[in-house]
């Protein structure tokens, strides 16, 4: 079998008496996604902010093809190869759609410290942009200001700018969150195509788009994985049926 | 052309006229008013790269005026005394050379906001605007206790400094030269928002984690507009010193901050020309209001209070409109 692009191994964290993760180990294969289901504070964002080194685990290790980065910060891991999209957009707003996408060629390229060149007129990095733009729909609102976007729009961005990275892989933090069925549809086709580029880890409510999508589940109730394994499998699964998919599965 | 590009044309024209014509008709007052708004507005282009494009609500930027106008007046005293800074372990002489203090005055300034950065750019919000106080406090109380340059009552310089080629006790020439650094800060200012350190420092402010997320630094951004932000104001510092010729510790005070503060809120925070429109506003309230009555700061704080409440993008806000995406 081929080396993970990404691990988790025994990651633990505690917040007073709280479990957030408890022994988590989990891996992201080449080409796949892995989707992280679980109901709502299972502690999937606390996982999430330890891969992306916004959390440092109280025990346990992160590998990023094969490479401890555990003690990195969330800029190094970014360098490293590791896209991020987050829950809650986080854009810069006032900026333009392409400006956006830019500010991610920019952190590819590992510096933003030009000072006279303007930064529009860099077509190596209006290209890394406007391609992102492309791939994910937005190329012509690429001179909208941000905060026109619509919801949908803005999660699409978020991926563009994971995008502009070129990562080795991709962390979604619920890409679909908030969105309507149309959007959820596209963004779900969107994700599809992006796995041949690198591997996604996918935290997900929409059940829809997680069975569409994942070729690996991990199901997180209270901190722990208690299930991991195919769509069938998981769908299956009576611990999983009982702690989280409920009556309705 | 966009409409915020002629209202900054016809802003600057405005200040180059009104000198002109001062000295057309031989209004020399005028003419020091007009040098005033060019050197403050300066000062402004300065903390706006902080305040406006990194959101670093700095109320310690009086430090770096002061810092400026004492590397103005300690090179300028020395000079007109005969007796060296230093003599070990090199020989460190005074100057009335313009050009000379204008890059001591920048470097002095640019080294005290990469400490004062260093330190305070860890914090945020309250905190780091607590914290560039104090450091303008504690510069403030220092200049002060120093006997040896004046202590609080300043020190005064008798002729002001020279700059090759010119005569700088001209009032018209001495605008010239403060007009023409102005135009240049305001043409740097430009190339660095539209460039891709602006592109990231202005991404920053809005949304910190994102930039942490595509790999760059929030801190070192911030760190670095710091230091160009302050070691402009450092340079209007040296200006304004040699306009008066005469620094004190007035010039380190919070209510110096305060006023350079107001100036960018006046005329429009983040804004190219903010500043300028700022300062001139300001000076010509001083100016027509302070010579009704001595409590014209109560018409400032109304004013003051409208724009906050009224017109959030300032004088260039209401006049331009909404402010554009750089492009």
């Amino acid at each position: 079998m081929t080396d993970p692009v990404l691990a988790t191994h025994n990651i633990s964290k505690q917040f007073g008496a709280l479990k957030a993760s408890d022994d988590i180990s989990l891996t992201l294969r080449p080409g796949e996604i892995h989707a992280i289901i679980g109901p709502n504070g299972a502690g999937k964002s606390t996982l999430i902010a330890q891969i992306c080194g916004t959390l440092a685990p109280d025990s346990g290790r992160v590998e990023l093809m094969g490479r401890d980065v555990t003690a990195l910060t969330t800029r190094a891991r970014a360098q490293a190869g590791l896209g991020r999209t987050f829950q809650i957009s986080a854009l810069a707003m006032e900026d333009t759609v392409l400006q956006n996408a830019l500010l991610g060629a920019l952190g590819a390229r590992g510096g933003a410290f030009a000072m006279f060149r303007r930064a529009l007129s860099d077509t190596n990095l209006r290209d890394v942009a406007m391609m992102a733009l492309e791939r994910v729909g937005l190329a012509d609102e690429a001179s909208m200001r941000t905060s026109d976007l619509s919801h949908g729009q803005r999660r699409q961005l978020e991926v563009a700018i994971a995008l502009t990275l070129n990562p080795k892989a991709f962390v979604m933090d619920e890409p679909m969150a908030g969105m309507g069925a149309e959007g959820s549809a596209k963004m779900t086709g969107l994700l599809d195509e992006l796995r041949k580029e690198a591997p996604i880890l996918l935290v997900e409510h929409d059940m829809d788009a997680v069975f569409a999508l994942a070729d690996r589940l991990s199901v997180l109730v209270y901190g722990r994985i208690i299930a991991t394994g195919s769509v069938s499998e998981i769908r299956a699964n009576k611990d999983v049926q009982q702690a989280y998919l409920g009556e309705d599965a | 052309m966009k409409r915020e590009t002629l209202i900054n044309a016809a802003l600057l024209l405005g200040l180059l006229l009104v000198p002109l014509w001062a000295y057309v008709t031989d209004e020399p007052f005028t003419i020091t008013l007009a040098t005033k708004v060019a050197i403050l507005a300066l000062a402004g282009v300065g903390l706006n790269i902080a305040l406006g494009l990194g959101g670093l609500v700095s109320l310690g930027h009086a430090a770096f005026f002061g810092i400026g106008g004492y590397a103005m007046g300690i090179l300028a005293s020395h000079a007109q005394s005969y007796t060296p800074l230093m003599e070990s372990p090199f020989l460190i002489e005074g100057t009335k050379s313009m050009p000379v203090i204008w890059v001591t005055a920048i470097l002095a300034s640019a080294l005290a906001a990469l400490v004062i950065g260093t330190l305070s750019l860890r914090t945020s919000g309250v905190y780091f605007i607590m914290i560039t106080l104090a450091f303008g406090q504690m510069l403030f109380f220092f200049a002060i206790s120093w006997p040896a340059y004046g202590g609080e009552d300043g020190l005064s310089i008798y002729v002001r400094n020279g700059f090759p080629g010119m005569n700088t006790l001209d009032p018209i020439q001495f605008f010239a030269l403060c007009f023409a650094l102005l135009l240049a800060a305001l043409w740097f200012s430009h190339r660095l928002a539209n460039a891709p350190f602006g592109l990231a420092l202005n991404a920053a402010r809005q949304s910190p984690a994102r930039v942490e997320t595509v790999g760059l630094s929030p801190f070192h951004l911030r760190l670095i507009a710091f230091i160009i932000s302050g070691a402009i104001t450092g340079l209007a510092g040296a200006l304004f010193a040699d306009l008066n010729r005469f620094v004190s510790p007035n010039m380190l005070s919070w209510q110096t901050s305060g006023e350079i503060m107001i100036f960018i809120i006046l005329g429009g925070v983040g804004r190219l020309c903010g500043p300028v429109a700022g300062a001139a506003l300001f000076i010509a309230l001083e100016h027509f209001l302070g010579g009704l009555s001595e409590f014209w700061h109560i018409w400032l704080g109304l004013l003051l209070l409208l724009v906050v409440l009224f017109a959030r993008g300032g004088l260039i806000g209401v006049l331009a409109g909404r402010q554009v995406a750089h492009d």
